[in-house]
Order: structure tokens, then C-alpha cells, then sequence
């Protein structure tokens, strides 16, 4: 398959912290992976690096053959590299609508995108398009600050799934959501994602989640990646029981 | 395209304006005059302050647009003498180029041209705001706001060292025309009336358009997360930037349309206290629509002429009762009020 995205040699430190270290990786189109560690493993380094929010002390991120290290986040995401939030990052007195509207608005706008096909239709269908797939036309003239946590997280994603992604990077799309949503919360967001052929990258600390949704694991540990393969593979791995999945070796 | 309310709104206002403008009482007719002005220097501070910034320096484009508007000769004059003492060909050339035009327009248009003296102030705000745009759009908040002040006053320093326009005192001109027919008395008087109306209608038309194109809405998505704008790959710098543009050039006209209307500009326009009171109307007012500025000009000009006239002493606690109740009961200024009943009518 093709590779999409590709990290060579990454490094980051913050003074005597090494938040990553040589990281090379592959990522295929159209893949869906995993990435799981421990708090402070180097994850959303990873992707704060990959999208251009943090720069590599050394290294390199080349996405469709071309190096987008030296890139801004704004850039990156007009190649088409779109990423949500850990905390819902929305445009807070404005509606569901209106923030949607503002990234469709962007992408109809012109001006620079990779992928110069248009979104399909007006703006306005463009932005009911999203409400539809990700079920949010019930909450469509709510106020952001208004919405319930679970909404709150959908809509995040829906306005990085706004702006026409190549790859998606989603930070832990399911913490703040309760048990009984998460299921059907992913299950809506991997639709979303199928319908627009989008490649994903996924921070998340549920295992359940990892497992049943990926097609491959990146595990981190203390900025390396420790394990990279089939999530059952990976999570039978004696490192990433030892530094992430938490199991000790006494349950044994 | 389907007509919103706004525009309706604005096209009656225009034309009831037009028509019993003529009728009005004298008095009543200087204060809508004052009121448009200043009206159209809020609506500049309604497109900056949708993106979440204030400046408290505004009075810097008032100014310099009735000095750009009422001095454009005499400053392409001092431009093309500063050129001649220059030793570069190209530098002298560059210099004569703003005299070369203003000798063109008068031979066409006539000396003290409204038109002419407006677009001179458009011209020299827009490019002024465009220059210091680039400093300013890396500030927020505070630092925005006083760095804005802080050019204000500048401005006001070297107008008071400027002795050739009248350094304190400031100067009185008469414009003589419009698009090229010479006026004079009534005929001017009712021009002035006419292109002050024309002006910031159409100006609050355009900047009613510009708020709902896909630009004009980063604004508010601005004010409330520049980090997920940047990452839905649009620019904050460039939009803020080109909303202080427009927001620079909205003041330039205001005061180039003063000073028209009074005949007379001095260095106080830019001083921080008319700075300050375009702050004031514009929290008076709200950013919930153009027609707010024009509204709390309005106001603050009826009540600040009735409270000058019957309290001559304590006009100024009028205002500032005035300014309590509104920030105590409709924090979103007073265009909240008309929010608030459509949603209940709704």
C-alpha cells in the first residue's frame, strides 16, 4: 500500500526531557492506527509535531513525498493533515452551524489547498452534509458552550473532518465521554471517516477502543515507539503490558 | 440573493434621511450629521472589535483622515519639497508623484473637491493601517489597545509641532464642490448633508455584506479560538489585519466627513480622549449589528448636547450613569435590547 505519512529520525527534547526519540514510522493510505502509551510517552508530541504546532529538534515528516517539517500548523492543514482535540478546541458563542460553517467557509474560500476538487455543493449543504454524518443536526442552532461533553467532542472532530482531511489526528477522541457513548461515538466518527476516504491517526488510552477499531498499533514509551504492529500482537507484547497497558508481571 | 433585514433597514434609514433631511430642524440636522461621523468611526471599531480587539487609539485615523481629507495639497507640497532636497533622482521623482496627482485632480475636479478630499482619506488611512498592521496584529488585548494608543498620540505630538497646520489650533476648511460642480451656501450645505448620508450608508451596506462572507466570519471564530482558525488553515494575522485596514480607513472617513461637516480640524481628533469616546459609543452601542454604531452615536450625541445644555457642569456624570446602566443591564450593549425582544417575539 501506499505510504502516506512518514516520520524519519524524530527527535524532541524540552531540556532534559526527551518527549521523542529516533521515531520512524510509516503510515499506509486509508489505514486506521492506534497510537497508546503512558502519560508523557511522546503521543501528542507526536501528533503536535506531525501538524506542526511543535518542531522536531532533529528529523523529519514527510507526507505525500514531500518534507512538511518546516511547515505551520495552518499550512499542514491545507495540505490536508486535520487534527481534533484532547479538549474540544470550539468557537465557543457561535452555533454547531456557524462552527462548522467557519472551517467550510475556509476550504470554499480557495486559496492554497492540496486537494483542489471542491467540496460538493454550496457551503450550506456542505455544512448539512456534516451535521448528518456525525448527528448533529438535532444541535445545529445550539451554542457551543451550551452542548453536553459528547457533543462537544463530535462536533471537534466534525470541524477537523470539515476541512476536506487527508489524514485525521484524533487526541483522545473518547476521554470526557462516558462508557456508554464511546462505543457509539467512535462508531460515528469511523463512518464519518469511511465516507470521505480520510487515513486515520488515533491517541487513546481505552483499549478496548484501540482494538476494536484499528488495523495497527503504534505503542509509545518515554518517546520511543516500543511495539508497532496488529493490535493483538502488540497488546500481547511483555513491554507494552509492562509500560502500557499497565499489567504488572505478578498477575502472572 | 435573498434581502436580510439589515439592508432593508439601511436603504429606509438612506431614504427617509434623503427626503425629510431638507425639512429638519437646523439643530437636529447637525446632530444626525455628528451622529453619522461618528457613527461610521464606531462601525470601524464594531470590525475590529469582532475579531475580540479594541483599540483605544482610533482617534489616529479620525485625525489623520481630516488632515489627509483637509491638508491633502499643503501635505503633497511638503512631500515634494522634502524630495528636492534628496540627491537621488528616483527619490525626488517618487516625492513629486503625490503633488503631480493632487495638481491633476484639482484641474479636474476643482480645488477642495468632497470627492477628492474623501478619497485622499481613504487613500492615506488605508495605507497608514496597512503599514502598521503588521506591528499590531501580533498584539492582543491590552498590548493591542495601547500600542494603539500609544501611535495615536503620536500623531497628536507632531500635529501640535506642526506649526504650518496650525500646530494646536488646527485650521478651517471649506470644501468647494463635488465631483467637479462648483457649490457654494445652501447648495454646498446640502451636498455635505447628502454624501455624509450616502457615505456611511453605503459604508454600513458593504460592511453588512462583508460580515457574512467567509472572511468576514473568521472575526468572531477569531475572538473565540485563534488556535482552531489556524488549524482549520485559515490566517488570523491576515484577517485581523484586514480588518484593521478596513476598521482604519471606516475612522479616516468618519473624519474626513467631520471635518467637512465642521469646517475646522485641530490635533484633538487624535487625542486619547475622542479615542475614548468612540470606546464608549461603541460599548453603548454593541457589536450586534452595523446599524448599532449609528444608533449609539445617536444617543450619545442627544445626550450629551441636552445634558451639555441643561447641566452644563455635570455632563460628563450624565454619560457615565449612562455608560453604568448599559455594562450593568445589557452587557451586550444597548442593540442587545432588539436581540432579546426578536427572540421573544420568535
Amino acid at each position: 500500500m501506499a505510504i502516506v505519512l512518514e516520520a524519519r529520525g524524530l527527535n524532541k527534547t524540552f531540556g532534559a526531557v526527551t518527549a521523542a526519540s529516533n521515531i520512524d514510522v510509516a503510515i499506509e493510505k486509508d489505514s486506521v492506527v492506534g497510537l497508546i502509551g503512558s502519560n508523557g510517552a511522546g503521543k501528542t508530541t507526536f501528533i503536535n509535531m506531525v501538524t506542526g504546532y511543535l518542531k522536531p529538534t532533529s528529523g523529519s515528516i514527510i507526507f505525500d513525498g514531500r518534507d512538511i517539517t518546516p511547515l505551520s500548523p495552518r499550512l499542514i492543514t491545507r495540505l490536508g493533515i486535520c487534527r481534533s482535540f484532547q479538549i474540544p478546541q470550539l468557537f465557543a458563542s457561535l452555533t454547531v452551524y456557524e462552527n462548522l460553517m467557519t472551517g467550510v467557509g475556509v476550504v470554499f474560500s480557495g486559496g492554497g489547498w492540496s486537494d483542489s476538487t471542491p467540496l460538493e455543493g454550496t457551503p450550506e449543504q456542505a455544512v448539512d452534509t456534516m451535521l448528518e454524518r456525525f448527528g448533529l443536526t438535532t444541535y445545529r442552532d445550539k451554542k457551543a458552550n451550551v452542548l453536553p461533553e459528547g457533543v462537544r467532542k463530535l462536533l471537534d472532530i466534525a470541524m477537523a473532518m470539515a476541512v476536506k482531511p487527508r489524514i485525521l489526528l484524533l487526541d483522545e477522541p473518547t476521554s470526557g465521554v462516558s462508557a456508554d457513548e464511546k462505543f457509539g461515538l467512535m462508531d460515528v466518527v469511523m463512518e464519518a471517516v469511511r465516507a470521505q476516504g480520510v487515513t486515520v491517526l488515533f491517541v487513546e488510552h481505552d483499549m478496548e477502543i484501540v482494538s476494536r477499531y484499528t488495523q495497527r498499533i503504534l505503542a509509545f514509551y518515554e518517546g520511543r515507539v516500543i511495539a508497532d504492529g496488529e493490535p493483538a500482537k502488540v497488546l500481547e507484547d511483555p513491554e507494552v503490558r509492562k509500560y502500557v497497558t499497565g499489567e504488572s508481571h505478578a498477575a502472572h | 440573493m435573498k434581502l436580510d433585514r439589515t439592508t432593508v433597514i439601511i436603504a429606509a434609514v438612506t431614504i427617509v434621511l434623503l427626503v425629510a433631511g431638507p425639512l429638519l430642524p437646523a439643530w437636529m440636522m447637525s446632530l444626525i450629521k455628528i451622529s453619522l461621523c461618528y457613527g461610521i468611526v464606531v462601525l470601524g471599531m464594531l470590525v475590529l472589535m469582532r475579531t475580540g480587539l479594541v483599540s483605544f487609539g482610533h482617534g489616529l485615523y479620525y485625525c489623520l483622515g481630516a488632515y489627509a481629507a483637509a491638508a491633502h495639497d499643503k501635505l503633497a507640497n511638503a512631500l515634494a519639497e522634502l524630495g528636492e532636497a534628496s540627491s537621488s533622482l528616483a527619490v525626488r521623482n517618487v516625492m513629486q508623484l503625490p503633488k503631480m496627482l493632487v495638481d491633476a485632480l484639482t484641474g479636474v475636479f476643482g480645488p477642495y473637491d468632497i470627492a477628492v478630499m474623501l478619497g485622499f482619506s481613504v487613500v492615506v488611512t488605508g495605507l497608514t493601517a496597512w503599514i502598521l498592521g503588521f506591528l499590531l496584529r501580533k498584539y492582543r488585548e491590552i498590548f493591542f489597545a495601547m500600542l494603539s494608543l500609544a501611535f495615536s498620540m503620536i500623531l497628536y505630538g507632531s500635529l501640535v509641532k506642526s506649526s504650518a497646520l496650525g500646530s494646536t489650533d488646527g485650521f478651517n476648511i471649506a470644501a468647494k464642490g463635488l465631483f467637479g460642480a462648483t457649490l457654494a451656501d445652501n447648495s454646498l450645505r446640502q451636498a455635505i448633508f447628502v454624501t455624509i448620508v450616502v457615505v456611511t450608508m453605503l459604508s454600513a451596506l458593504l460592511i453588512n455584506f462583508y460580515l457574512r462572507t467567509h472572511r468576514g466570519r473568521l472575526a468572531e471564530a477569531i475572538r473565540d479560538n485563534e488556535l482552531r482558525v489556524e488549524y482549520m488553515g485559515a490566517s488570523v494575522r491576515r484577517t485581523i489585519h484586514i480588518n484593521y485596514i478596513i476598521s482604519a480607513v471606516l475612522a479616516g472617513l468618519g473624519g474626513a466627513l467631520m471635518a467637512i461637516n465642521i469646517g475646522h480640524i485641530d490635533p484633538e481628533m487624535a487625542y486619547w480622549t475622542t479615542s475614548g469616546e468612540f470606546v464608549f459609543i461603541a460599548i453603548l452601542a454593541g457589536t450586534g449589528s452595523v446599524l448599532a454604531p449609528f444608533l449609539g452615536a445617536l444617543i450619545f450625541e442627544t445626550i450629551r448636547s441636552f445634558a451639555y445644555e441643561y447641566s452644563p457642569n455635570t455632563w460628563q456624570m450624565a454619560l457615565g450613569i449612562t455608560m453604568l446602566l448599559v455594562i450593568l443591564f445589557l452587557p451586550g450593549g444597548l442593540w442587545s435590547l432588539f436581540q432579546k425582544m426578536r427572540r421573544k417575539a420568535a
